[in-house]
């Protein structure tokens, strides 16, 4: 850094220094980097603003003209994504299960460039013993059923019969199996009391049983983006996909924020959310300064947890009783208040608008400390 | 069990550091606020599992930001 602007350096933000020594001439360096200082001062958000109801509208309002124009995908080329305002409130709303969980998978050199690209994919999917099944026969006499797997399918996953024998004799109680090629039989045990109703049970709980792949995946799309062939799957498990080894497990992300909160941490969740955020609405050609958006995900993460922006999440971290009943569920709050005997010090906005009091809000937060003379006060003498 | 993927690596994980004694009391002292006020971080937060922190310990966070290039962040490590 030039020397004139060490006296700067903590004071303005790197990216304003950096810039400035690469623009200015050396010889003006130090006259700049006052008015620089002035103008940012200038600029910055005055303490005792109300950010928070800032951010609000400022978000609010261009998402009520989201709703309007919500876009319909036609055709299965690509897969069904949430978007538009119910993804937003998703996000914001902290939600453990979201709709439609989805996962970019990178991959890690040869297999970026397209190398088995489509064997990778096909061993990401969940595959559950239904889909390898070509036609199921019951027998309700011998309480046995017959079952023909597809062989093809089996062999694009390298999957063995013996496999699925294996998986199916963990996976079920009260039934024997028994394959060799492409037969299977699955008798009940115990015979006589049980009659067609089991059997058909038995059918429909050997249907879901995991045979290999990914718990989770449900969907796996291949595509090439900017050069490198990358995975695009509908369902999501962080935890697995990073430990796989063909995986780029530095790039590799998911739309789900809880999860990324759970895989890789409260800052990285931050980072997600808002990502995720900023996405949407860039997607509809919405304009929202970033500030805004940070402070929301910077609010909703304080706790270390991810909290929604809900009655259980942020709201429910504010101290002031008041305030939590002025958001939803007024007569709940103050009732348990009043139970467990707790107190209000009045220090934020909402409970002071309540009691007809200023606000700690701009020039209602400064209050007055005058030094006063205690002898000329009792003379009456006071200026 | 060890994770076979390095948390700290991934793009979406900024650079988390612990703070040291002098740099803790300066900051509180440069806010007036106390430990408390401090945002949080879990003890078993998979980014701070390579720190051995303890309760009360302040994290370090150095984010990448699209507005300031870079930006310093704070949180106080709690149980849990």
């Amino acid at each position: 850094m030039h020397k004139d602007l060490e006296d700067y350096d903590g004071k303005l933000p790197g990216k304003m220094l950096q810039e400035l020594e690469e623009k200015c001439p050396a010889g003006k360096l130090k006259k700049a980097a006052k008015r620089l200082y002035e103008e940012y001062l200038a600029v910055k958000v005055d303490s005792g603003e109300s950010v928070g109801v800032v951010a609000a509208e400022s978000i609010g309002e261009p998402s009520t003209q989201m709703t309007l124009n919500t876009f319909h995908f036609a055709g299965a080329a690509e897969m069904n994504v949430t978007m538009g305002l119910p993804r937003v409130v998703e996000i914001l709303d902290g939600r453990k299960e979201i709709k439609t969980p989805m996962m970019e998978i990178f991959l890690k050199a040869p297999y970026n460039k397209g190398k088995d690209i489509k064997e990778i994919a096909l061993a990401l999917k969940e595959t559950t013993f239904g889909e390898l099944v070509t036609e199921f026969n019951l027998n309700v006499v011998d309480l046995k059923i017959d079952v023909k797997l597809d062989t093809e399918r089996m062999k694009q996953l390298s999957i063995t019969t013996a496999t699925v024998v294996k998986s199916l004799e963990k996976g079920i109680k009260g039934a024997t199996v028994k394959g060799e090629g492409s037969d299977l039989v699955l008798k009940l045990k115990g015979g006589e009391d049980k009659g067609l109703n089991e059997l058909y049970k038995l059918k429909e709980n050997v249907r879901k049983i995991y045979i290999s792949g990914i718990k989770g995946i449900a969907q796996v799309l291949p595509v090439r983006r900017h050069e490198e062939f990358i995975i695009i799957t509908a369902g999501s498990n962080m935890k697995k996909v990073l430990e796989l080894d063909f995986v780029d497990a530095m790039r590799t992300t998911t739309n789900d924020v809880q999860e990324i909160s759970e895989v890789l941490g409260i800052e990285a969740a931050r980072q997600a959310a808002l990502n995720e955020v900023i996405r949407v609405f860039e997607a509809q050609g919405i304009d929202v300064d970033i500030r805004h958006l940070m402070l929301v995900v910077d609010t909703m993460t304080v706790s270390g947890t991810v909290k929604g922006v809900t009655r259980y999440g942020v709201i429910s971290e504010k101290s002031s009783v008041l305030a939590r009943a002025s958001f939803e569920t007024p007569i709940l709050h103050i009732i348990e208040a009043a139970l467990v005997g707790e107190s209000d010090e009045l220090n934020s906005v909402v409970e002071n608008v309540m009691l007809n009091q200023p606000v700690p809000i701009g020039t209602g937060l400064p209050g007055l400390v005058a030094k006063i003379d205690k002898e000329k006060l009792e003379h009456g003498e006071t200026k | 069990m060890k994770a076979k993927y390095d948390v700290t690596k991934h793009a979406l994980v900024p650079k988390h550091a612990k703070a040291s004694e002098k740099e803790k009391k300066d900051l509180l002292e440069s806010y007036n606020i106390t430990l408390h006020q401090l945002p949080r971080i879990l003890k078993s937060d998979p980014a701070i599992d390579h720190l051995d922190a303890e309760e009360g310990d302040v994290i370090r966070i150095t984010r990448a930001s699209p507005t300031a290039g870079e930006t310093v962040f704070y949180r106080r490590v709690i149980n849990g």
